[in-house]
């Protein structure tokens, strides 16, 4: 009898203090999506007037002869940034091949073989986020003293090695989350199958989660792209086209920010034509390669 | 004379008696401070007393486990199994959520190892092999036995036909044809041929909860293994699912032996020809599956069949 009354107690009290909130809460309900509507309108009208102001800059210095042909005459406004774009590719081409397969395997470690050493894993979780935190004209100077100096020239080597450095942590941190992500009843069914530690991580692990990865190394990729200041201290910058692997190269961050110092308004058109380029040419790398890992994930994605 | 010699005989016998009921007094205290985890931890002592042995044994056992010890971060999760499973017949283990059924199913092809701050200490001998020896390699043990989960686990990239080939082809089979026949025996095998046939280049997982539970023992039998391992293989699933699966085991039993992790009592009845009972990490007792639900010897697992507890 009496737990009978107390229970009904309760569904009362409950029942009346839900009906007294409905309304306040309904109100505060619309009030936090408008506000949280309004703070994603605030992080996105930086960016989007970045793209406007270069577009609209920038898509009046586009021709034929502005992406392929070296620098006119200092000031003149002759002549483009061919060597700059081809620097960029090759620069950011050779970083991603030192730094995107050292990135990917110190994450498979991370993520599949530290569980018996688990000191040393924090220890390298904690350098890695160190590292993402150096500020890359740091990482510059360590590349001028280490490669430059005793290599006895800039060169796009150089470039292309503090590049990776910068690379190796982001795409080390992504591919870590993104391997752990993959459930383990997945592995324990391909154990289950009887195979090999090194067969299920590369057969279930890694490749299930590609896409993953490859965003981790495409993010890491447009980060290193618009890299200045470890560039002015390894590759220098030239006029010239890419002429050998120990010789100064160009590349379009370090064309913009001498462009942008000139005093000329057809350098200035210019530079914001080279930046609309650099944007462009991010944008075209991610969107391939997320196609590509879609459309390698299709039956992942078909759930 | 002959009076003190009595007296000397008695107290001699006394002793003798003493030693000997103090010796087994400090065995039960041991065991007693081992078991003492539970309410009913003195229905196990009374039960450890006379252990498991006499009535009932398995002449030529497929797999033989031997005082099986495991722990999970150092806690004892299995106190010394001793199991014998009988070729060609499905052996269900059955008990309370945490007993330790899983663990020791984990234990048979070594998955248990796999868990990180897990252990395992004893003896299971499958024909001549001891798995537990240091010599034995795990990879090739997991080869001869295939493990069904409880949750149907397909690989989410690959094709119906892929999951199946995955074993093989992973294990560096490259003659297509063969791979060929035997998913077709095996989806066959599973039960699942007729219902996939046409779409053996769809992802595996866009079949239904049931299906990928028969697709995964497909890819089990794919590896033509000697032992099939069932995690509670049908509590994720709806009864006429869970009742194809009861079947499929009838006929996988003709050429392999089966051993089941169940919740499901009645399941245990339906499906197996011996069961085990187990709690708190002991084997309470073990026999033909009709004696065990019909006339079980032990007060603990007729309380646990009739549903008094677990």
């Amino acid at each position: 009898m009496i737990k009978e009354n107390k229970t009904k107690d309760y569904k009362s009290i409950i029942q009346e203090r839900v009906a007294k909130n409905s309304r306040k809460r309904k109100i505060f309900n619309n009030f936090m999506t408008v506000l949280l509507f309004a703070f994603v309108v605030i992080a996105i009208i930086p960016l989007a007037s970045i793209l406007f102001e270069v577009f609209k800059n920038g898509v009046g210095a586009l021709s034929f002869e502005f992406l392929f042909s070296p620098p006119g005459a200092f000031g003149s406004g002759d002549g483009g940034i061919g060597p700059a774009i081809q620097g960029t590719l090759i620069a950011v081409g050779l970083a991603s091949l030192i730094g995107a397969p050292v990135g990917v395997l110190a994450g498979v470690y991370l993520s599949e073989y530290s569980s018996s050493s688990k000191h040393f894993a924090y220890f390298l979780r904690l350098f890695n986020d160190v590292l993402t935190g150096i500020p890359s004209i740091v990482i510059g100077i360590t590349g001028y003293i280490s490669l430059v100096l005793t290599l006895g020239s800039f060169s796009i080597l150089a470039g292309a090695f503090v590049l990776s450095i910068i690379m190796i942590p982001i795409v080390a941190r992504v591919s870590e989350e993104t391997l752990k992500l993959v459930p383990n009843s997945l592995r324990e069914a391909a154990y289950g199958l009887g195979l090999p530690k090194w067969k299920v991580v590369w057969h279930i692990v890694i490749k299930g989660s590609k896409s993953g990865i490859l965003t981790g190394i495409v993010l890491a990729v447009s980060r290193v792209a618009g890299e200045t200041a470890p560039l002015i201290m390894t590759i220098l910058g030239t006029s010239l086209f890419f002429s050998g692997f120990n010789s100064p190269v160009d590349a379009l961050p370090l064309r913009i920010w001498r462009l942008a110092s000139q005093p000329y308004p057809a350098a200035h058109e210019q530079g914001w034509g080279a930046a609309l380029v650099l944007i462009l040419l991010i944008l075209a790398l991610s969107v391939a390669l997320r196609m590509f890992a879609q459309k390698r994930s299709t039956y992942r994605s078909a759930t | 004379m002959g009076n003190l010699d009595n007296n000397s005989l008695k107290s001699s016998i006394k002793e003798e008696i003493d030693t000997i009921s103090g010796y087994t007094k400090t065995k039960a205290e041991a065991d007693a401070t081992a078991t003492n985890e539970d309410k009913i931890s003195s229905y196990i002592k009374a039960e450890t007393e006379h252990p498991f042995n006499s009535e009932f044994k398995i002449e030529n056992p497929k797999l033989s486990i031997q005082s099986l010890k495991a722990w999970f971060s150092g806690k004892l999760a299995l106190k010394g199994i001793n199991l014998d499973v009988k070729e060609n017949c499905v052996t269900a283990l059955i008990g309370p959520s945490g007993c330790g059924k899983t663990t020791l199913l984990r234990c048979i092809n070594r998955m248990h190892d796999l868990t990180p701050n897990a252990t395992a200490d004893g003896k299971i001998i499958l024909d001549d092999l001891n798995i537990y020896d240091k010599q034995s390699d795990p990879v090739l043990i997991k080869r001869r036995m295939g493990m069904v989960f409880q949750k149907p686990n397909p690989f989410p990239t690959m094709s119906i036909y892929d999951n199946v080939a995955a074993g093989l082809k992973l294990n560096g089979i490259k003659d297509k044809n063969l791979i060929k026949d035997i998913v077709h025996d095996s989806l066959k095998g599973a039960a699942l041929w007729e219902e996939v046939k046409n779409d053996l280049d769809k992802p595996g997982i866009s079949l239904s909860g049931g299906q990928q539970q028969r697709l995964c023992i497909a890819r089990a039998l794919a590896m033509q293994p000697e032992i099939l391992l069932m995690d509670e293989p049908t509590s994720a699933l709806d009864p006429i699912a869970s009742s194809k699966i009861e079947e499929l085991m009838n006929d996988l039993k003709k050429n392999l032996t089966v051993i089941i992790v169940t919740h499901n009592m009645q399941q245990a009845a339906r499906v197996s020809d011996y069961t085990a009972f187990m709690y708190l990490g002991e084997l309470i007792e073990f026999g033909p599956t009709d004696q065990i639900f019909k006339y079980p010897k032990k007060e603990l697992t007729e309380r646990y069949i009739s549903g008094k507890f677990g």
